[in-house]
């Protein structure tokens, strides 16, 4: 079974997602409890951390594109960090750099909410 | 090479499964880790269809994935008994349309054909439905750096 988990964390108004493993079909439903209850507790402002994941199908992109509307109904977003050039790549030939901001790090998308306060 | 083949039941749990067999066989044929991890993608996306649209997330359907490498092309058969798909029906995504629907569906097909050089369907209702996906695999002398 593939191996895939996640963690959040609070820095102040951010939640961060830390992505770890494979994000397929299987998996998908994971981080999607993960988008359920942060915006049950309504903390819109989100930062997915992709340092350490080491794939992702379509699947785990739909999400994104499942919760996107209503983080930003929040007056929140989703920003994305830290991929790979090979996870970077599979949002790319989806368009996502269009419709999605995508930093470095982590510390780079959280700085981006505080500027936009 | 001889034809490899898995045969799986129609379980998303079971795709990591299908990858790690598609992986074992391109790194025994020693193919380029960005080519073989677009056919491994691929492979993944055609078999999560099967497993949503074909089998309608019934896990008892069976898919047979064949691992058939030639010295120019590695083709993968994926074949399933369930329901016929007509990707003639699925329109290319548009994520700005998909951003103001909340559609997340049709990304895999489009990233099928967008990571391999041909994308075909094959159906017997009744009987069979088939993809067959293929990568070119031959490194050109001529134009090696």
């Amino acid at each position: 079974m593939a191996e895939f988990s996640t963690s959040i964390k609070d820095k102040g108004e951010v939640s961060i997602i830390n992505l770890k493993g494979y994000l397929d079909a299987h998996t998908a439903p994971i981080l999607e409890n993960n988008f359920v209850d942060l915006i049950d507790k309504s903390r819109f402002k989100i930062v997915v951390d992709f340092r350490d994941l080491a794939y992702i199908s379509s699947a785990g992109l739909g999400v994104f594109m499942a919760f996107i509307e209503k983080v930003r109904d929040g007056k929140g977003d989703i920003k994305l960090a830290g991929m790979n050039d090979k996870v970077y790549n599979i949002f790319d030939l989806l368009g996502f750099p269009l419709l999605y901001e995508i930093f470095n790090s982590e510390d780079e998308a959280i700085k981006k909410f505080a500027e936009n306060r | 090479m001889k034809t490899k083949t898995l045969k799986v039941k129609s379980k998303t749990e079971n795709l990591s499964q299908i990858r790690d067999f598609v992986s074992s066989v391109t790194s025994e044929l020693k193919i380029p880790k960005d080519i073989s991890e677009n056919i491994i993608l691929a492979v993944d996306e055609a078999c999560t269809n099967i497993i949503k649209h074909a089998y309608n997330y019934s896990p008892d359907g069976e898919i047979l994935v064949k691992l058939k490498p030639t010295k120019t092309k590695f083709v993968v058969s994926i074949m399933d008994n369930g329901i016929t798909f007509q990707p003639d029906k699925i329109p290319e995504p548009d994520l700005q349309k998909y951003y103001r629907q909340r559609r997340v569906g049709g990304l895999g097909i489009y990233l099928m054909k967008t990571l391999m050089d041909e994308v075909k369907y094959t159906s017997k209702p009744g009987q069979y439905n088939e993809v067959l996906l293929s990568k070119n695999i031959r490194v050109a002398q001529s134009n090696a750096r």
